[in-house]
């Protein structure tokens, strides 16, 4: 493995560690102020900052810094991360996603956003002092001030780090010992570092650490070998010893934590301060390897405090500290310190038993990397399966009339394994939509901006899962809408709050399983559509004539027409004209439908119906003027079949059919794909109830239905063009290609829009 | 970059030659991937008439492409007898439906003559050039002016 593999791999990783961050940095703007959501957020930047240095990218390097510093302080809770905080945060989120992409793809990024940012993240970290941050009552304060500051020693990995707003650590120590001339001595500390095996395998040292930990003052180490088997049950690549270290070092607890940092998760790691019984105890909960949650510390070092202070107070004065900070300002985040400090309590088993549940649900389920190409050469193959497996039955079919049953039985549950295969693999492509939904958080941010309009993103079901061909295409399309929502749909805050709205415009965006698709929605609560403008614009725009009678939600669609803008002046955002029809276009052409409803007032809702795969579908296979073409099931209602009797004609070429006392339009598949000339006769045919996107339903004449099959989608595109009314191609069983039929745009194109004009606007595109 | 131009570069090129009417046309043989027999086609709607429909190349959907409609000839009328040239135009593959593939000729650059200035479409949109071999005439096709709604087409 070379360099560049490595660092490929570094930036993937950086693109899960950027998800996480934003993710956390999303929650924690949302209210959530779980101690973990801030490590978690902590952890990505770190590791960024890490890999980065490890890189030598320089750029990503500072400004990862910078950023960690002022995250520190959220996280030791001497800044409290509110709406103004997060926000510059999740710009610097961005700005740190910016930095990674230019350092592995080249390029430049706007060094005066980056400039401005570490400006005011050093500011938010320097500009809270100490005293406000915490307003916690006198017990919680002295004690809390101290353990806080040394944090971001223990954190920073390059030691240049403590020049970043961290001065109050000499400060703090020189209070304390004014306060407490009786720990005036260097404080004493026990260690017990337990390497485990993996501590090895990821190339740390335990001699080295020991070193450095030798460096920070006087020290005695025992290492106890009592573990050690026998030689025939040793195995050579795993840890036995362990250490007990007494040190003592006026560097205070977090700078032996800080030794350990890349060794944490690896080993058993006890750093207690020698004196009060209770102490060992006590520092036993902060102890376990919880990721980074230095936070912990803060509270339960106030014990040991305490007890030097009044020893026969403690429990009193830690009751009376959880008190106060409960009623503190930041109650949430002391408490998450308290339930640890009471936690304490219970003593080292139980509070080791804690941890390691914690740990084990913190524990992602176990995955791999698999190169994407692997799995699409996998999918590919089992296409093939599948249609091989067609093909067999119906050989087997058609050259053993009267049905062997073995061999009958065998082809089915062949048909079953292949199709559970199939299921299966194309469950390994799927992937949840949250990424998307998330750069779609940056794009709200970016425009909201541009526009100084103020807007909450609000996301449901990111977790709905679909084929990753259809995520990856999903992102230009919705960013194309958001765009549209933010930038056309939400009023300006000054006319939302004459309307009576609160001045935060809210757009929305979820995702949800809605009968083999993948329904997305994108509503904003804004203006909705001025249909009059539309109207109006359709008509200068000779899309309409002047007199044409259209009902609320035609004129509502046509927002999806080429050339169609409403926006009075063109902006830099959107409103060139190009948005709503290049995003119905890309929609389709994803075999999706996209759809508007609008409340003058209210806002609008974008509803968009996808399929939850580009690789397989089950279709109806029927017969059009000799042609074999596949209909998606899910686009059909039902199947009838016509009596003469049902058929009115309606003026001079259309045709109803009545279904239970409600009229259709008959719509011939064979007229409209120029596969016949002259309309068949509906009573010779089956009609196909389906329900299109436009609201409606329409009959589908077709001459025969074969049957029902899943079948393969093949790309027609790959090697030929867009066929307006055609969705895509797959093989049948036979060998043959089969068209898979388009409804929507068949439907529409019955609506009096020609395929032929589609045609023309495809092929200009 | 054409394959022309690409070639021009190295001299000596191999082309294969194929017969329409009393026609002969060929192109350059590393754009063939592969020669097949007919058969039936599925016919595309709203097709140029020139594509005959799509076919199955194991599970790849290609377009087939009548070269004599294409190349301004009277239509094809398709039968066991006519093959079809799998060729690969840019990243797409396309199959060429031609009466019979006549030979594989190797040429020097300089046998091939410029096309005659006659301003006919045909001239401009596909030929680049005309060759003499033992006193047939044959012309030397553009692949890429051959295939519908190619990016030129659609720009």
């Amino acid at each position: 493995m070379d360099m560049n593999e490595i660092k490929e791999i570094f930036f993937q990783e950086c693109e899960e560690q950027l998800a996480e961050l934003e993710s956390g940095l999303l929650r924690l703007n949302d209210g959530d102020r779980d101690p973990e959501t801030v490590n978690a957020v902590f952890r990505a930047v770190h590791s960024i900052k890490g890999g980065a240095g490890a890189f030598g990218l320089d750029d990503l390097v500072s400004f990862a810094h910078v950023f960690e510093t002022t995250l520190d302080c959220v996280r030791s809770n001497k800044l409290e991360p509110n709406q103004e905080v997060l926000k510059v945060m999740l710009k610097s989120a961005d700005v740190l996603a910016d930095l990674t992409n230019v350092a592995r793809d080249g390029g430049s990024v706007d060094q005066a956003r980056s400039k401005q940012l570490i400006r005011e993240l050093e500011a938010l970290a320097n500009g809270t002092p100490l005293p406000t941050a915490s307003a916690a009552p006198a017990p919680a304060v002295a004690p809390k001030a101290k353990p806080a500051a040394p944090a971001p020693v223990a954190e920073a990995a390059a030691p240049a780090a403590n020049d970043q707003g961290f001065t109050p650590v000499a400060f703090s120590f020189d209070d304390f010992g004014g306060d407490e001339p009786e720990v005036s001595e260097l404080p004493a500390y026990d260690i017990i570092f337990k390497p485990k095996s993996d501590l090895y395998t990821k190339g740390n040292e335990a001699t080295l650490l020991l070193r450095d930990l030798s460096r920070l003052g006087e020290m005695s180490i025992h290492c106890d070998m009592s573990d050690l088997p026998s030689l025939d049950q040793l195995d050579p690549e795993a840890a036995y010893f362990w250490w007990k270290i007494s040190l003592k070092t006026d560097k205070g607890e977090d700078a032996i934590r800080s030794v350990f940092e890349f060794a944490e998760w690896d080993c058993d790691l006890e750093v207690s301060k020698v004196g009060g019984e209770g102490v060992v105890a006590e520092s036993d909960l902060p102890m376990q390897p919880v990721p980074f949650d230095l936070s912990a510390l803060d509270a339960e070092s106030d014990a040991p405090l305490g007890v030097t202070e009044e020893e026969e107070n403690l429990v009193a004065q830690r009751d009376e500290a959880i008190a106060a900070a409960e009623t503190a300002n930041n109650v949430v985040q002391m408490a998450g310190n308290a339930a640890r400090a009471a936690a304490s309590d219970k003593g080292a088993a139980a509070a080791a038993a804690q941890n390691n549940a914690q740990q084990a649900s913190s524990a992602a389920a176990p995955t791999i990397r698999v190169d994407l190409d692997r799995v699409d050469r996998l999918i590919n193959l089992v296409g093939e399966l599948v249609i091989n497996q067609a093909m067999l039955s119906q050989s087997v079919i058609e050259n053993d009339a009267n049905g062997t049953s073995s061999i009958n039985m065998g082809l089915e549950e062949l048909q079953q394994l292949t199709r559970e295969i199939q299921d299966s693999v194309m469950a390994i492509r799927a992937q949840p939509v949250k990424p998307v939904f998330q750069r779609m958080a940056r794009t709200v941010r970016e425009i909201a901006d541009i526009t100084g309009k103020s807007v909450r993103l609000v996301t449901e079901g990111e977790n709905t899962e679909v084929d990753k061909t259809v995520i990856d295409k999903l992102a230009e399309p919705l960013t194309h809408m958001i765009r549209n929502a933010v930038d056309h749909g939400l009023e300006t805050p000054e006319k939302r709050l004459a309307a009576g709205k609160s001045a935060e415009g809210t757009v929305k965006l979820t995702a949800k399983h809605r009968s083999g698709r993948i329904v997305i929605e994108l509503s904003d609560d804004g203006a909705g559509i001025n249909r009059e403008k539309v109207r109006q614009k359709a008509i200068d725009n000779d899309l309409i004539t002047a007199d044409a009678n259209l009902s609320d939600e035609e004129i509502d669609n046509l927002i999806f027409h080429a050339g169609f803008s409403t926006a009075d002046k063109v902006s830099d955002l959107s409103g060139r004209g190009v948005g709503m029809d290049v995003v119905k276009r890309s929609i389709q052409a994803l075999g999706g439908r996209i759809n508007i409803s609008s409340k003058p007032g209210h806002g609008s809702t974008f509803t968009m119906s996808l399929p939850l795969t580009l690789a397989v579908l089950d279709g109806m296979v029927v017969t059009v003027a000799g042609q074999t073409l596949v209909v998606p099931l899910t686009a059909i209602v039902e199947t009838l079949q016509p009596e003469a009797a049902a058929i009115h004609s309606f003026g001079a070429t259309q045709r109803l059919i009545s279904i239970r006392n409600s009229f259709c339009p008959l719509v011939d598949v064979g007229r409209i794909l120029n596969f016949r000339s002259t309309q068949a006769n509906p009573v010779e045919g089956v009609a196909l109830l389906v329900e299109s996107e436009g609201g409606g339903q329409r009959a589908l004449m077709v001459d025969a239905i074969q049957g029902q099959r899943q079948v393969v989608i093949k790309s027609l595109e790959a090697n030929y063009t867009h066929v307006p009314g055609i969705a895509a191609a797959t093989i049948l069983g036979d060998g043959r290609v089969a068209l898979i039929l388009d409804v929507d745009s068949v439907v529409s194109a019955s609506r009096g829009q020609s395929l032929q004009l589609e045609a023309s606007l495809a092929a200009a595109g | 970059m054409t394959y022309l131009a690409q070639n021009l570069t190295h001299g000596g090129r191999e082309l294969i030659a194929f017969r329409i009417g009393d026609q002969e046309f060929c192109v350059n043989v590393m754009s063939v991937r592969e020669i097949r027999g007919w058969t039936p086609v599925t016919p595309m709607p709203h097709a140029p008439s020139y594509v005959l429909g799509v076919l199955n190349l194991r599970g790849a959907v290609l377009p087939i492409i009548d070269m004599s409609a294409r190349l301004g000839l009277k239509p094809a009328e398709p039968t066991v007898r006519h093959v079809i040239i799998v060729a690969q135009v840019k990243n797409r593959i396309v199959g060429l439906l031609v009466e019979a593939v006549s030979d594989i000729l190797t040429i020097n650059d300089e046998h091939i003559q410029p096309t005659p200035d006659m301003s006919s479409e045909f001239e401009r949109t596909f030929a680049r050039g005309i060759l003499a071999i033992e006193g047939r005439m044959i012309c030397l096709i553009e692949l890429e002016a051959v295939f519908p709604h190619s990016e030129s087409e659609a720009a």
